[in-house]
Formats: C-alpha cells, sequence, structure tokens
C-alpha cells in the first residue's frame, strides 16, 4: 500500500522549498522541487532511489532511512553522484507519522553556493525570496572587488615607497647619507666658495670577510665602521657610504688649525683595530685618497673625485692603511704606481 | 567626499574622454594628484570644482554630467563589477525597481564608509513608482541625476524600456518618476550569477 504525501504539504513545499525531495519509506524520491528538477535535468528524479542520486557523506552510520531518520533534526550531508560531484547539506522531516509515506528532505548548497551556481547555471529565480543566497553572492562578489580595489592601492603605496626610498638620502643599512647626499651638498659649497676636502675611504680586506663569515659579519663591519668615521669627525661633516664598501667623507668650515693629516691618521689607526663579529674577528683597515678644493680654480665634483680616486689607488699601492692627498705630481708618477701596484699585489697574493 | 565618488568621476573622463583629457582637467584645477585613490576621503570642494570643471568643458549642465556619469557606471567595460553588483537587486527591471531603496545599503556591504544618500519609493500605479532621493543642497553630488543615468541604462541592461522623468527638487528630495513600459521589451544582456571560474 503506497499512501501519498497531503497536497497541501506539497503545495507548501513547491512553493517555500525549491530544493526539496519527498521520500517514501524505501527511501524513493515520490517529489522533488523545482530548483532540484532543474539540477537532475534531463534525468526525471521521482521513482529513483535516493541513493542512486547522492552519496550519503554523513550520517556516516549507513545510507539506508534508518539512518537519516536517526539524525533527527541534525543536518545531513550529501554529495552528487555524477560531476561536478556537488556536496549539499540539508535536514531530514519525517511526517511519516501523521502523513504515512511522508519524508521531507530539504537541501542547500552551504558554502558550495558559488561553485553550485556556476556549474548549474542557477537563478535567482532558483532561490527561494527569503533565501540569503543572492545575498551571499553579491557579497562574495563585493567582497573580491573591494579586495581588488585595496590590493591595487597596496601596490601603488609599495610603489611609491620604493620610488621614495629610490630618491632618499639616507643610506639603510648604515643610516650614513648615500651616494644622491653628494651632488646638492658639493654644489652648496662650491657656491658659497667654501674650502673643504673630499675624502675617498675604501676598506681593505672586506671581501675576505664577507666571503668567510656571510653577509651579516660584512653588514655589522660596515656598520661599526660608520660608527667609527661618526666618532672621528665633527658634527658638521658629511659621511657618505657610496657603495659596498666605499665611503667618502667632505670636511668643510675647516679652522685655521684643522690638521686633516692628522685626523687621516686617526681615522686610519682607528679603522685598523679588529672588529668582533660573534666569536670570529674581522681585520680590517682602510685606504683613502684626499682631493682638497683649494686644489681647483673652480671645484668640480667630478674632477675632484676623479682626483680623490687616484688618491686612493696611490695608496693602496703603497700597502694599504695609508693615506694619499692628491697633487698634480701624482698624475706623473701613475704609470710607477701601477707598476708597484701589481708588484704589492702579487706580494700579498704570495703571502 | 567619499574617494570612490571622485574616482568613478575620473575613470568616466579617462574611459570617455582619454587620458589626456583627465591631465588637462587635473591642470585647470591645479590639483596636486594626478589620480583619486578610491580608499581615501577628499574635501568636498574637490569635487564640486571637478564637476563645475566638466560641466564647463563639456559644455553641458552638471545635471546632464551626473546622469552621464551614472550611464557610464553601467554600461562602460570598466565600470562591469558595478553592472554585475546591480543585476544582483532582481531578475528582472520591475525586481530591481522594487529593491532599489536597498541600493544604499547594499553599497555600504560594498564600502562600508561609503554613504550614499537614502532612497524611498512611492508606489504611484502598478508600473508606476515615485523614487525620491534625500538631497543635501552642501553635497556637490545630485545623485538623483546620476540615479537617472544608471536607471536608464539599467533598462537597456535588462531589456526594458521605461519612461524617467526627473521632477526636481522638493522637501529635501530629488524627485524621479520611472514608468515601466515593458519589462521585457529587447534582448538585454547577459547576466549569470555565477562568474566564469
Amino acid at each position: 500500500m503506497t499512501e501519498k504525501c497531503a497536497d497541501s504539504v506539497l503545495r507548501v513545499l513547491d512553493g517555500l522549498c525549491p530544493m526539496h525531495l519527498v521520500l517514501d519509506g524505501q527511501g524513493l524520491v515520490v517529489h522533488c522541487g523545482a530548483t532540484l528538477r532543474k539540477i537532475f535535468a534531463p534525468i526525471d528524479p521521482v521513482g529513483l532511489a535516493l541513493t542512486s542520486l547522492f552519496v550519503v557523506k554523513r550520517p556516516r552510520s549507513g545510507e539506508g532511512m534508518q539512518a537519516l531518520l536517526a539524525r533527527k533534526g541534525k543536518k545531513v550531508q550529501l554529495a552528487f553522484r555524477a560531476a561536478p560531484y556537488t556536496e549539499m547539506k540539508g535536514i531530514v522531516l519525517d511526517l511519516s507519522d501523521t502523513t504515512p509515506g511522508c519524508i521531507v528532505l530539504n537541501l542547500s548548497f552551504g558554502i558550495s553556493l558559488i561553485e553550485a551556481v556556476r556549474s548549474y547555471n542557477l537563478t535567482n529565480g532558483d532561490f527561494a525570496v527569503t533565501d540569503l543566497a543572492t545575498e551571499m553572492l553579491y557579497l562574495h562578489e563585493a567582497n573580491s572587488a573591494a579586495m581588488e580595489a585595496s590590493r591595487q592601492l597596496n601596490q601603488r603605496l609599495q610603489g611609491a615607497k620604493l620610488e621614495a626610498e629610490k630618491q632618499a638620502f639616507t643610506d639603510t643599512l648604515t643610516g650614513l647619507n648615500n651616494r644622491r647626499a653628494l651632488d646638492p651638498l658639493i654644489a652648496r659649497l662650491v657656491e658659497k666658495g667654501e674650502n673643504f676636502a673630499l675624502m675617498h675611504l675604501d676598506l681593505d680586506h672586506f671581501k675576505p670577510v664577507n666571503d668567510r663569515l656571510g653577509h651579516a659579519a660584512g653588514d655589522h663591519v660596515l656598520c661599526e665602521v660608520a660608527q667609527i668615521l661618526r666618532k672621528a669627525t665633527r658634527s658638521g661633516d658629511t659621511i657618505i657610504r657610496s657603495g659596498g664598501d666605499e665611503f667618502i667623507l667632505v670636511f668643510s668650515s675647516m679652522p685655521k688649525q684643522f690638521d686633516l693629516n692628522s685626523l687621516a691618521e686617526r681615522l686610519l689607526r682607528a679603522l685598523s683595530q679588529p672588529i668582533a663579529f660573534n666569536d670570529a674577528t674581522c681585520e680590517i683597515s682602510a685606504s683613502v685618497g684626499i682631493a682638497l678644493s683649494a686644489h681647483y680654480a673652480t671645484p668640480r665634483l667630478d674632477e675632484m673625485m676623479e682626483d680623490a680616486d687616484m688618491a686612493l689607488y696611490a695608496a693602496k699601492a703603497q700597502g694599504r692603511a695609508r693615506y694619499v692627498v692628491y697633487s698634480t705630481a701624482l698624475r706623473h708618477v701613475s704609470n710607477d704606481t701601477a707598476t708597484q701596484q701589481i708588484v704589492n699585489g702579487q706580494a700579498s697574493a704570495g703571502e | 567626499m567619499h574617494g570612490s565618488i571622485n574616482r568613478a568621476i575620473e575613470m568616466f573622463v579617462r574611459d570617455s574622454y582619454g587620458s589626456k583629457a583627465w591631465r588637462d582637467v587635473v591642470s585647470r584645477l591645479n590639483l596636486d594628484i594626478s589620480s583619486f585613490e578610491a580608499m581615501l576621503d577628499y574635501p568636498d570642494l574637490v569635487t564640486a570644482q571637478l564637476v563645475d570643471e566638466l560641466s564647463q568643458t563639456m559644455g553641458k549642465p552638471a545635471s546632464d554630467v551626473f546622469e552621464d556619469i551614472g550611464t557610464y557606471l553601467v554600461s562602460h567595460p570598466t565600470a562591469e563589477p558595478i553592472r554585475r553588483l546591480l543585476r544582483f537587486s532582481g531578475a528582472d527591471l520591475g525586481e530591481f525597481l522594487d529593491s532599489l531603496d536597498e541600493l544604499p545599503a547594499r553599497a555600504r556591504l560594498v564600502i562600508p564608509s561609503l554613504i550614499l544618500p537614502q532612497i524611498e519609493l512611492d508606489e504611484e500605479g502598478s508600473d508606476e513608482i515615485l523614487v525620491r532621493v534625500q538631497h543635501d543642497p552642501d553635497v556637490p553630488i545630485a545623485f538623483g541625476h546620476v540615479l537617472m543615468g544608471l536607471l536608464r541604462a539599467m533598462a537597456d541592461d535588462y531589456g526594458a524600456l521605461v519612461l524617467l522623468v526627473h521632477r526636481g527638487i522638493a522637501d529635501g528630495h530629488e524627485n524621479i518618476e520611472v514608468k515601466l513600459l515593458a519589462a521585457s521589451y529587447a534582448q538585454g544582456r547577459a547576466f549569470a550569477l555565477g562568474t566564469p571560474a
């Protein structure tokens, strides 16, 4: 004997729950909501077993009707047997005590909603007016749009930050000025007609520190050097880390008794002290080339830098931890210096 | 003014008249930025000057500029995410009009800091409604006119035929008469709830 669900019950279900199934005691589908029909099309689910349409994920105890009915108001989880195997959640309502052969299973996509709408091409009309599915889809899309806008803003801010860093005058590792600070400084000094000294300082034996102890040790040494240079100079002097292990120092407003030679010697002595890094010791020194603005009718930065460089190479050639002040005489001995440099290089390689 | 509104005006100018036109506007107004950020706030005065400038260069009243912006927000490919969000409000234009009073709340769901004027609906007849948009004379945007342009474009989008009349400002509201002549008059543009993966 097959008894049917009352028409009034079916009308309620059809009117309010487009994703419901009515099952009989054996688990056969006897009625199906409009949206589920659309999803199953062209298959007509009526007359088929629930388990031929869905895999029952929960309850785990079994797929039979007894197991489903035993959930008693707790959610059940199903997945379509056909691709794309969308998961659904639902609730079972057993009306068979008053309406024999009427077990209602109402389903929802739950969190699979977004994929499901895509997979089954669902529209507003496929959801109950009271269902918040379309609002959830709206929110999901709104959220994506807003996230995209804020992602773009972050990207632009990141770009602006990099640009600002590029334009900044500070070396981020040591806190000293960077190379960009040099041009405006020299331009100002030249314009004011000030006497100044440009010192090009290059660390000796720095590369082995990096190679042997790693970049952390190298960075530590550079910061220590920066500290030593700060201590040995006056507050108005400018210290620039111009790259790698090279520094440029500019001394201006020099009083009559200002002794650049003793300052250079003091610097070299301080920089020859071993620097501790963890358990290791870093042995470095520095070579210095100096160009004096007084040497030029109109000092120009590129010319002074070139001359300070030449003096620096002469200092290196003399065997490190030395300083040389540029004079025109250097130009005449430059060939000898180059020879000497090679000789020195061989000597140190043979040590 | 919320940056997203200034940004919308900027994109309207860029997409309709080109980037050079926008740079010209920026230089004539002496703005110290080249582009608005949608997630920042700007003084109302900037928006007011922007609207004045556009009205002058385009040679049409500000109300027409607002309508063009409303139409742009629905019909231009750049603004596609906005069109899509609007389409969630209803399966057809009738439903869309019916939920027009939810628009400010829906906008807040997208951008919580974006406060749009309240919208009220008075049903005049079965296919005729009076849309009342709150009007604040201190705000440099006539949102009712933006809505006019937006509704016109949404009608096209749904393939519906409507008659729109702006009845001016009365007791603090811009009043717009909307008459739905045919809900499905033309094909309309495709819309699926799910976006392609």
